[in-house]
């Protein structure tokens, strides 16, 4: 196992350098007139001068040495101050980060209890009424967009019961009764997004498995299908379930942003999204950053989970 | 792609009408076979009749007001009804097929082009720029489409150009890992060999031997791309962030007329989500079913 981690970890490297080299790279970009635009919309000319937007830009050095300088202060966590509040960037982004992943996990909770029922029920019993219907569920899913349903949700129960979602964020830590009553519309319109691919995943894993020799043994045993499908078929159909759930990483932070817009969830995606109207490219590297380096983190999660599962993974 | 396959090996010289008799059996053994799929590829093929006839079919101007008709509910003259400036919904609608088609189809095929190539380069040649390549493909797609998306439009801004083109590089690099699969396997065929100990350059077995046996996939591609890049475009211009106003998209019409108004005129939220859902759905499973159908290895797969 530990041979394996270390693997992992060393596979980790040239794809964090490359990340940082396209976080980097982006910033670059940034056309010298959108510093004069920055500069007009933030009024910012009367506490900044030109230079010293380059300097918190990082843009009065060469390439190189800004990119050491860059990844140094990222390194040891100082990712600059945002040009609008002045405050670091690193504070702002640890106290909404929690706040998104608190979202992201509520809507991983919603999809994974959605999609395996669903996906099992769809494949012992194959091409039956049930499994047409929560196929076709699942195709529509990812077809509608999750902003739609969102806005249906915020107007239509308001017009026909008078009844709309709560809009104001409570920390969970101070009442977790209307922090969740906040956080779990836009999770579970989440959740459900995502829950289609999980639960076609989940049908194609369990056919497959159920065809299995060791499937076939288990009933000539006479164990109940219950049995057979709960504790032989599942525990295999499911491991590389597992690992989807953790490629959707990215499907939940970008369904977040928008999610938390519409409903207004102080998190990192509001953050990014202010950031961006505002034109405070510090704050929009940071969320960058973060959001790219977190996604490979939970995906070294899930690898390793998948070694602990599966010990044939432990050993290649 | 039984039928195809004896054909395939002269197919360069056959005259044209052979060609037809091809794609119209394909298309048959589609309605036969995937009927659901054969309605999603029509249903997608109305909404870009309706985008390319918008400026015909449209009774009323694209921005023209009529403060006098306001928020007005679906009715006869105005179909989807009329939002907070007067203006006909209907219109509106078709002219925001004409773009997310526009962008839609442009997007898709940059998408499709940079996969190819880049699939190409690192599949083919293998080795060291494999490894590259692969290593910025990973590091690409390990950050999030829609934030990447709107990190790049905070540096380039909003705009047609720009959102085609974010949108093309962006499906482009992640697509190119389904193109390299293909490639791989196409490479290790016995033919390609043959070429090779031939002396046939990289250029002619590229071009004869390796492009036309990813087309399947490429195809299949092409179209599941689609889907994914009108949807992007609608999550941008919803957040504001895509193609700016008035140009009339689906997403835009949703949060700009849609948000404000939706309490007095909710039918306004109702016209754009359902076309949204329904061109995705249409291409989705029409993507599906040429998959089954074009690309052997997924067959079966489903």
């Amino acid at each position: 196992m530990r041979a394996f981690l270390i693997r992992r970890l060393l596979a980790l490297v040239p794809t964090l350098l490359f990340a940082s080299l396209i976080v980097f790279g982006a910033m670059r970009l940034i056309p010298g007139d959108v510093i004069d635009l920055m500069m007009a919309q933030n009024d910012v000319s009367t506490t900044h001068d030109r230079a010293a937007i380059e300097a918190a830009l990082g843009l009065d050095a060469p390439v190189h040495v800004q990119y050491v300088r860059w990844l140094g202060g990222a390194l040891t966590g100082d990712l600059g101050r945002s040009l609008w509040q002045n405050t670091p960037v690193a504070s702002q982004l640890a106290a909404t980060l929690p706040i998104t992943f608190e979202l992201g996990l509520l809507a991983l909770l919603v999809s994974i209890s959605v999609a395996l029922p669903i996906g099992i029920y769809s494949a012992i019993r194959q091409d039956t009424a049930g499994d047409y219907a929560a196929r076709s569920f699942s195709l529509i899913m990812l077809a509608v967009p999750s902003f739609w349903i969102g806005t249906l949700v915020m107007v239509f129960p308001s017009v026909w019961w008078r009844w709309s979602p709560p809009l104001e964020y409570t920390p969970f830590f101070t009442d977790p009764l209307t922090n969740l009553r906040h956080m779990l519309v836009p999770a579970i319109i989440l959740g459900l997004a995502i829950s289609a691919v999980t639960m076609r995943m989940t049908r194609t894993m369990m056919l497959e498995v159920m065809r299995q020799d060791y499937i076939r043994t288990a009933r000539a045993k006479g164990l109940s299908e219950r049995v057979v499908v709960l504790v032989h078929a599942l525990r295999n159909g499911l491991i590389p379930v597992v690992t989807l759930i953790g490629l959707q990483a990215p499907l939940l932070i970008g369904g977040a942003v928008i999610l938390e817009q519409i409903f207004v969830v102080p998190g990192m995606g509001l953050l990014l999204l202010e950031a961006v109207f505002q034109r405070d490219y510090p704050v929009i590297s940071g969320v960058f950053l973060v959001t790219g380096v977190g996604i490979l983190l939970i995906n070294l999660l899930v690898d390793l989970t998948y070694g602990w599962l599966d010990p044939r993974v432990r050993h290649r | 792609m039984t039928d195809a396959a004896i054909p395939a090996a002269g197919a360069a010289g056959l005259p044209r009408s052979v060609h037809d008799n091809r794609f119209l059996a394909f298309n048959r053994r589609l309605i036969r076979e995937k009927p659901l799929g054969a309605v999603g590829g029509a249903v997608f093929l109305l909404f870009l009749l309706a985008g390319a006839l918008a400026d015909v079919i449209a009774p009323f101007g694209l921005n023209e007001t009529d403060m006098l008709r306001r928020l007005e509910a679906p009715n006869l003259a105005h179909w989807f009804g009329t939002d907070h400036l007067g203006r006909d919904v209907f219109s509106r609608i078709l002219m925001g097929a004409q773009l997310s088609m526009i962008v839609g189809l442009a997007a898709a095929g940059l998408a499709t082009v940079v996969s190819i190539v880049l699939g190409v380069l690192s599949g083919y040649l293998g080795g060291r720029i494999d490894m590259l390549i692969q290593r910025f493909v990973d590091a690409w797609m390990t950050f999030p489409d829609l934030v990447l998306l709107i990190v790049v439009v905070s540096i380039v801004g909003p705009g047609v150009p720009q959102i085609v083109l974010i949108l093309g590089l962006l499906y482009g690099i992640a697509g190119s890992r389904i193109v390299r699969g293909a490639v791989i396997s196409v490479r290790e065929n016995m033919y390609t060999h043959a070429a090779q100990s031939m002396g046939a350059t990289t250029w002619h077995i590229l071009r004869r031997h390796i492009l036309p046996n990813i087309m399947p996939v490429v195809i299949v591609l092409f179209t599941t791309r689609i889907g994914a890049v009108i949807l992007a475009e609608a999550g941008l211009s919803f957040l504001g962030l895509g193609v700016p106003p008035p140009a009339p998209t689906w997403g835009g019409m949703l949060s700009d007329s849609g948000r404000s108004y939706l309490y007095l005129a909710p039918w306004l939220a109702l016209a754009p989500g359902l076309c949204l859902t329904a061109v995705v759905y249409a291409i989705n499973v029409y993507g599906d079913a040429l998959r089954d159908l074009l690309d052997p290895r997924m067959r079966g797969s489903r």
